[in-house]
């Protein structure tokens, strides 16, 4: 009954000792997994991500997902 | 249609060509493309008034590829377009070496520029890719926004 929670970028970097799994049953949306990952609050420009698709962070999530928060994108 | 994410330097005419070889051997049809149009961008070696040595270009394995994919897609749906290649720079660049190839290949040219262009623009925005600049002193620094398009 797990999330899978990844950070990338300046945000791995910036988040203190995240957590890589937060319990399902704990979490309703991206914001709550985000909450039970870390003890920061969310910065407003972050990006998020549920099984690979981009999302917004009151999104509903499940058991198995797998979410990931990320900077703005900055590739090409 | 291909996307290639490369962790090493590429040479964009090389894969263009071989892609295009590939296309024609494929559909066994010489002559079916009457326009190709590619964009290559290149890393610079200076931004936002400093002067930049390298970069590392972080991406999020999986995702990149699936959005990279849904660009091609989007594209097809918007243009009548034979072919599409997207070819991606990740780890340690140096200045002068190519971070991304967008080609497409169609009958007329207006498809071809048009989605090309689509191609670069969507990806810019959508697939999960982030640059870490070091620079001349030897600090580094994440780019915080790209610059615009238009």
């Amino acid at each position: 009954m797990t999330i899978r929670v990844k950070f990338f970028a300046s945000l791995r970097e910036d988040v203190i000792n995240p957590k890589s799994e937060v319990d399902s049953s704990d979490a309703g949306t991206i914001s709550d997994v985000w909450k039970l990952a870390t003890d920061h609050p969310m910065p407003p420009h972050v990006l998020c991500s549920v099984n690979l698709e981009h999302a917004e962070p009151s999104q509903s999530v499940a058991d198995g997902d797998e979410v990931a928060f990320f900077p703005p994108i900055t590739g090409g | 249609m291909a996307v290639l994410i490369k962790p090493e330097s590429f040479n964009p005419a090389q894969l263009q060509a071989a892609h295009e070889a590939d296309m024609i051997a494929a559909s066994g049809i010489v002559g079916h493309f009457g326009a190709t149009a590619s964009f290559i961008g290149t890393m610079r070696h200076f931004n936002e008034g400093d002067d930049v040595t390298g970069m590392m270009l972080e991406h999020y394995p999986g995702m990149t590829e699936k959005e990279l994919d849904a660009v091609i897609s989007d594209a097809r749906n918007q243009w009548e377009i034979h072919d599409a290649l997207i070819v991606h720079r990740v780890g340690d660049i140096k200045p002068g070496e190519p971070i991304v190839l967008t080609v497409v290949w169609s009958a007329h040219r207006a498809a071809a520029f048009e989605a090309c262009r689509f191609l670069m623009e969507a990806l810019k925005s959508r697939a999960p890719f982030w640059k870490k600049e070091t620079l001349k002193d030897g600090s580094h620094r994440w780019v915080e926004r790209n610059t615009p398009g238009y």
